[in-house]
């Protein structure tokens, strides 16, 4: 497996590994990712599937206040071994871009930065994709509301949607 | 658009900014593409999207996993049951539950009926927009029959909300399999006839050969996955490659092209029709009888006839419905070969009713982000062939 | 001279109704298709259920050639001022149907994103609910609209087209005023409308 040559390779690379379910998850040092990804591609790792990220706003690691998870999954056509590589950053630290060896990435990283706001250094032109040019905020931010602020958007709505309080 | 438009002073003379969309007959809903011409021919061209952005991923955080059902469903509207599976697939992965038979073989035989449908839509409305409206017409018969078989299974002709986690809605009732068979026979005939106007038609042929030619390590550097990937010379499909709800033990092909072009992506989508019928063919003489959803209570909705006669189905009612799924906290990662190609869904749950947070990849995205690299130099012409080959669904790319 | 020397070759009638009858036997639709009620209207133009038996057979995606704008599809809130812009150019007569629940009302959208109704930015003459509705329900709403119009006088001012285009005025002189793109513009203008109890802009 592709996790075994990493360690071989750049050991003490990896911060913490994972399977859940079959899915193999990484996660490995901002510092690092761009060798990592480099070691991923020599490795048959060619094929970057997505990339996203989670937003968890309270989570402290080492007591830094660390918000952002940005996960990339990678598929290995050879041999169709998934891999899930993520990486933790904090609200306004930046990102390297993938978007120069990998095309893919160019419009996912637009994508995550118009979501939640997290910019990508590099990058050819970091603007917003879903959400129109003056938008007011990251949608997928955890502190921004479903409804956007418009009072009209739950008018007469009886049955509650949560409002994204956890059940 | 006033950011992408130049003043008077930095155009070149001859060349033209001109808007296609996101109101326009060939961009197939809301695609917005601005093109630079000189003359006729493309020197720039930027895509851009997100005028059908909905806010899916966001909606799906304030909804129980069984609520998101009729969401997927509206991914990609021209073959709905297939967003479903897939996304009842990544919820059956998050759960570690594996469904009974005869829900995994329906499943592939209505995913199949799905992926007929879109091939028709993409094929049907490809060549519209070239300026063949006959094939669009014998086609979308085909798909009426296809409504008909969904609406006799689900009750409902496009969003379906066929599955559920677990299993599926309901069995399907005894017209079906009858219908199902002439749906086969009408279907075969009716690509057949598509083949006949298209395939050796000249005028076809010089539309679409060489236009939007990709290579494959370009392909797979755009991310590419599908119909579009398979046209460019890599033979990755899902179903043969990591198998789910017993695609091994069927017996098809996958078509591969060579060149990448709109002509070569036609005839893939044509020969996948054909495969996809091979398939309904075999999941037709295999149908088992069996329950159709999984037995545990604490996933599924027990049976009616227990609810109301015993306690404890009654108290699992209540619990499935108001308080949800016990979810394990942890995330998934599960695709599967929709139409377009590879529809992920990436759940992360922290346990509770909610997904954390639901991420739909959708397949067409990449392929879209590579508009400008496939029309630059071509004809405006080109860009509306190349447009409908790429079978972008804003449903899918905005969600 | 009376009417009985002119048998069956001359109909005598009223200018209104005449005028009405060539109007909602010739509605020519642009269909704004946006998302999955654009595939149940690709149905309904298709033999099963053709629309054309209503003369309606001839789509024209320019707003200068059509008078009916079908809304097939949720509009979401960066759609808004386009839709706003194709209402604007078509020619009066016209009409709208707001196909789908998602244009009435936002449908299953009560999110940042999606416009929740359309009748918020432009004036709307049917509603057909629906998610997809069916392609007898969306005939059934284009005989609506027939009715509608066979009972329209000439003479009548259309109150709700001149509040619109009175509205984009306002929407430009915002958008000036501010620096705002359309959306944003727009999205200020409901806000501002919500915040007086109103439920459109126009």
């Amino acid at each position: 497996m592709v996790i075994e040559h990493i360690d071989a390779q750049m050991p003490g690379v990896i911060m913490d590994r994972h399977a859940f379910r079959g899915d193999q998850t990484i996660v490995v040092p901002k510092a690092e990712f761009l060798a990592v990804v480099e070691l991923l591609h020599r490795e048959g790792f060619q094929f970057l599937v997505d990339i996203t990220a989670v937003d968890w706003p309270e989570r402290e690691i080492e007591g830094k206040a660390v918000r952002f998870d940005v996960v990339y999954h990678w598929l290995n056509l050879a041999s169709q071994e998934r891999l899930r590589l993520k990486v933790t950053v904090s609200d306004g630290e930046a990102m390297p871009t993938l978007a120069d060896r990998f095309k893919t990435a160019d419009w996912f990283e637009r994508e995550v930065f118009d979501l939640f706001g997290i910019r990508f250094d590099g990058h050819p032109n970091l603007e917003r994709l879903l959400t129109w040019e003056d938008f007011p905020g990251h949608p997928l931010r955890k502190d921004f509301p479903l409804d956007g602020g418009d009072p009209f958007c739950m008018e007469g709505c009886t049955a509650p949607y949560n409002n994204g309080e956890r059940a | 658009m006033e950011s992408i438009a130049m003043t008077r002073q930095q155009l070149d003379g001859d060349r033209m900014i001109v808007n296609m969309g996101p109101s326009h007959p060939t961009t197939h809903g809301t695609l917005h593409i601005v093109l630079e011409l000189e003359g006729e021919t493309i020197v720039k061209a930027t895509p851009r999207m997100g005028y059908l952005h909905r806010g899916v991923e966001k909606l799906g955080e304030s909804l129980s996993y069984q609520q998101f059902i009729p969401l997927t469903d509206r991914l990609n509207y021209c073959s709905s049951i297939m967003n479903n599976v897939g996304y009842a697939c990544a919820v059956e992965k998050l759960l570690g539950i594996e469904i009974p038979k005869r829900a995994q073989q329906i499943r592939v035989l209505v995913s199949e009926i799905a992926r007929i449908a879109d091939h028709i839509v993409c094929v049907g409305v490809n060549a519209v927009d070239i300026g063949a409206f006959t094939a669009f017409l014998y086609l979308f018969r085909q798909r009426e029959t296809a409504y008909d078989l969904f609406e006799m299974a689900a009750g409902q002709r496009l969003h379906t909300s066929f599955t559920r986690i677990g299993g599926l809605f309901r069995d399907i009732p005894e017209g079906f399999v009858p219908l199902a068979e002439r749906f086969l026979v009408e279907c075969e005939a009716a690509v057949d006839e598509c083949e006949r106007l298209l395939t050796h038609n000249p005028i076809w042929y010089d539309r679409t050969k060489g236009v939007g030619t990709i290579t494959a390590e370009e392909a797979i550097n755009w991310g590419y996955t599908g119909p579009c990937l398979r046209a460019a010379g890599v033979p990755q499909d899902l179903r043969k490659a990591q198998p789910y709800l017993g695609y091994e033990t069927y017996e098809f092909d996958v078509p591969v092209g060579t060149t990448g072009d709109v002509f070569d992506r036609y005839l893939v989508r044509v020969e996948e029709m054909r495969q996809s019928l091979r398939i309904i063919r075999q999941v037709l003489d295999r149908l088992e009888p069996g329950p159709v959803i999984v037995d545990d209570y604490k996933v599924a909705l027990p049976p009616k006839e227990k609810v109301y006669t015993r306690m404890e189905s009654l108290i699992h009612h209540f619990k499935l419905i108001m308080h949800g799924m016990e979810m394990p906290v942890g995330e998934v990662y599960s695709a599967t070969e929709a139409a377009n190609g590879e529809l992920g869904f990436y759940i992360v749950s922290d346990g509770g009713k909610n997904p954390y947070r639901i991420r739909v990849r959708p397949p067409c995205l990449p392929i879209y982000s590579s508009f400008e690299t496939q029309v630059k130099g071509g004809l405006i012409a080109d860009a509306v062939a190349v447009l409908g080959a790429m079978n972008v669904i804003a449903g899918e790319l905005d969600r | 001279m009376s009417e009985t020397n002119l048998n069956d070759a001359v109909l005598t009638t009223r200018l209104d109704a005449v005028v009405n009858w060539g109007r909602k036997n010739s509605l020519w639709p642009l269909p704004f298709g946006t998302a999955c009620c654009a595939i149940e209207f690709m149905s309904m133009m298709a033999s099963k259920y053709d629309l054309s038996r209503f003369g309606a057979e001839a789509m024209r995606f320019s707003p200068r050639q059509s008078d009916m704008l079908l809304i097939l599809g949720t509009v979401t809130n960066k759609m808004a001022p386009v839709l706003r812009t194709i209402y604007a150019q078509m020619a009066e007569p016209k009409w709208v149907i707001s196909v789908g629940v998602c244009a009435s009302s936002g449908g299953m959208y009560r999110t940042y994103a999606t416009l929740q109704g359309v009748d918020r930015i432009i004036p709307v003459d049917v509603y057909v609910p629906g998610c997809p509705p069916r392609p007898e329900s969306m005939i059934y709403g284009v005989m609506k609209l027939q009715e509608k119009i066979e009972k329209e006088s000439l003479s009548m001012r259309k109150d709700h087209i001149a509040r619109f285009y009175e509205s984009l005025a306002r929407q430009e002189a915002w958008q000036a005023e501010k620096g705002l793109t359309g959306q944003q513009a727009i999205r200020e203008m409901l806000m501002d409308a919500a915040g007086h109890g109103a439920g459109t802009i126009f």
